[in-house]
């Protein structure tokens, strides 16, 4: 099992005929996810990776069509709060949004609105889903992943790549790997993702990677003391980040005293959820922490 | 990006809430007929974009306009927080009976923008937060009802204000959560927000931080940003497309991604030694970004050694080995420099870079890279 996205998840790209579009989705195809159609107004009728994927002018067109059932969007960031809204209004279950920099108060807006669908977002501003061996939904490398008993739920990209790399080199393998985003607004959050892992069967313990900026470490270190039963190890970016200055994700920078690594560290420690101080000691916890 | 007191409280203006009479002046001359022309006491404000500007001097009360030419000659020419004030604001001053503090930001856990009132303003509202929380009250606002009336008399009660001034608190309320959608703000502040003698409530003081992913639609309040208040690395970064911050140290870091770039800066540290900037590359990296990252890494007179750490993802290690040492043949770095590229064809790029003329260091995993690193700068 997995989380999120599996071998039956039929994917729908949005932004497919886009230059980052097509290249991921043909990366993606090339993994052997389900790409089942994808989508660009005005280009309906036309056909997408060296012929291989369908293109429609609307989600809801494509959806009727093909059956998709979860949605990628590599649309520009002024277009993305509109296509984030047109596929959940069409009835999609799982949107996700790969876009960096869709302004703060579009994604309140569509925030707003997806709770009120009930569509699930994950994103934006984030590198994907990626459940080894079955489905790759948006841009992480493939191969650095394999599958196995351990969920990853990280708000970074690289970072995510380095842990995961370093966790698959030393046989430690993966149920999933969740990217949530790094902007201050976001779908899926961490205690989401945990509640997932903690549900999926064959998760048996989980990393999780975070940053300076808000509080949503600090609410996941509580979600964990009363709710989660499988294993936590935590990360957290930005010990020697200096207040005030934003250090390139939207989210991460400390204000008014709150979001420091410091705490978030804390937080974690006072609820038995040991804390790596570098990447590479992640691997060195989880392989201490069971018979993987 | 944040915006000046004068350019906050323009804003907030068009959207009808009251502020004192005033106008700008870079020039003590300036300072004199603004004065003049407003009459009676005046206060003169220097602009810069931090806090803390009337503990360091730079607020200053003038009975007339040559007290306020005066005052402005000082407040000119001084550095608050090592930012040069180039402009002051002339305001007609206020007759204060009363402060109170009334602020919008993004609230990240509720995923709505929360509306703040407290009967303390004039100090920071971080430092009521931390000495007597009970004092804020605090409404979240729902995007598709927008900022409603029982929510602005909930705050006008709950900070104890009087009857008298309900309507007019709403009324700026409103205000306020108008300019902050309309002008896509993440923080728009009115600290204190002044009951006057004459129970009116006047904005004295404005501030405003834009969110720089929503300039697009802005291009008048993109041009409103000081550039003089950034750092020059900073700007120059900005303008090229990349992410840096200065910090203090002496290891320059050039990294591709956010989030490992600064797990590389806290890897530094944790082996001895400090970090001379964040830099985030972003994706891909062609020989001009690497060159161009690489200019300002260098142009950091503390930067003793660089640490280049590199995730390759989609991108090819070569590719990025190609694209550090077509860089150097541009740039002529002369400290040590450290590299580790890892992932996709990590053994071609460390294979180039070992057999380049430059004197490069190498290394495997992230923890040997910083202690070489740290090593090498000494």
């Amino acid at each position: 099992m997995a989380i999120l996205v599996d071998k039956d998840t039929r994917l729908l790209v949005q932004g497919i005929t886009g230059r980052e579009g097509e290249f991921h989705s043909t990366q993606m195809l090339d993994y052997g996810t389900q790409v089942v159609a994808g989508v660009t107004p005005g280009k309906g009728g036309a056909r997408a990776c060296d012929d291989r994927v369908p293109v429609f002018d609307t989600v809801a067109e494509a959806m009727a069509e093909t059956g998709a059932n979860a949605s990628i969007i590599y649309v520009p960031a002024r277009f993305a709060p509109n296509a984030i809204i047109e596929a959940a209004d069409a009835g999609m279950d799982l949107v996700v949004c790969i876009t960096e920099g869709v302004p703060v108060l579009d994604m309140i807006e569509v925030r707003a609105y997806l709770d009120h669908q009930g569509t699930r977002l994950v994103g934006p501003n984030y590198p994907g889903l990626l459940s080894p061996g079955q489905a790759k939904v948006g841009i992480m490398p493939g191969h650095i992943a394999a599958p196995g008993p351990v969920g990853v739920v990280s708000r970074s990209g690289t970072l995510t790549y380095e842990v995961v790399y370093a966790l698959t080199n030393r046989g430690i393998r993966q149920t999933t790997c969740v990217g949530i985003g790094g902007d201050p607004i976001i779908g899926t959050d961490f205690i989401d993702a945990l509640t997932l892992f903690e549900q999926d069967g064959e998760t048996e313990q989980v990393v999780l990677i975070g940053e300076i900026g808000g509080t949503a470490e600090e609410r996941a270190a509580e979600f964990i003391d009363e709710h989660m039963t499988k294993p936590v190890t935590a990360f957290v970016a930005g010990r020697t980040a200096p207040p005030g200055k934003r250090m390139g994700h939207a989210g991460a920078i400390i204000q008014g005293g709150t979001g420091t690594a410091a705490d978030k560290i804390a937080a974690f420690e006072a609820v038995d959820v040991p804390v790596a101080e570098h990447p590479e000691q992640i691997a060195d916890i989880v392989e201490g922490r069971a018979g993987l | 990006m944040k915006l000046h007191e004068y350019q906050s409280k323009r804003l907030f203006e068009k959207q009808g809430v009251p502020i004192p009479s005033g106008a700008i002046a870079s020039t003590p001359q300036e300072a004199r007929d603004a004065a003049k022309q407003l009459g009676g006491r005046v206060v003169v404000k220097s602009q810069v974009l931090v806090g803390g500007r009337g503990k360091a001097g730079g607020i200053k009360l003038a009975d007339g306009p040559e007290e306020a030419a005066a005052h402005a000659k000082a407040i000119l020419g001084m550095r608050i927080k090592g930012l040069p004030v180039r402009k002051v604001l002339i305001d007609e001053a206020a007759d204060i009976a009363q402060e109170i503090y009334l602020g919008i930001v993004v609230d990240r856990a509720a995923r709505r923008a929360a509306m703040m009132a407290s009967s303390e303003g004039g100090v920071e509202i971080e430092e009521v937060a931390r000495v007597n929380p009970e004092a804020i009250k605090r409404v979240t606002i729902d995007p598709c009802l927008g900022l409603r009336g029982y929510q602005t008399l909930q705050l006008a009660k709950g900070i104890g204000l009087p009857k008298a001034q309900y309507r007019s608190f709403g009324r700026i309320a409103q205000g306020l959560y108008s300019a902050f959608t309309a002008y896509d703000a993440s923080l728009a502040e009115i600290n204190p927000l002044v009951m006057t003698g004459g129970g009116e409530l006047l904005a004295v003081d404005g501030k405003m931080v834009i969110d720089d992913s929503a300039l697009f639609r802005h291009a008048d309040l993109a041009e409103m940003r000081d550039v003089e208040a950034e750092a020059p690395a900073e700007r120059e970064a900005r303008q090229a497309g990349l992410s840096y911050v200065k910090l203090d140290g002496t290891i320059g870091c050039m990294v591709n991604g956010a989030g490992l770039a600064m797990a590389t800066m806290d890897i530094i540290k944790h082996f001895g030694g400090a970090p001379a900037n964040f830099l985030d590359i972003g994706g891909g990296a062609q020989a001009e970004r690497v060159a161009k990252a690489l200019r300002l890494i260098l142009e950091d007179e503390s930067v003793a050694a660089v640490l280049f750490n590199i995730f390759g993802g989609i991108t090819r290690c070569d590719e990025v080995a190609r694209g550090i040492l077509a860089a150097f043949e541009e740039v002529k770095p002369s400290v040590p420099l450290v590299a580790r590229l890892v992932g996709t064809n990590e053994k071609e790029g460390r294979a180039l870079l070992d057999a380049s003329s430059y004197d490069l260091i190498t290394a495997e995993t992230l923890a040997d890279a910083a202690q070489r690193a740290v090593a090498a700068a000494g």
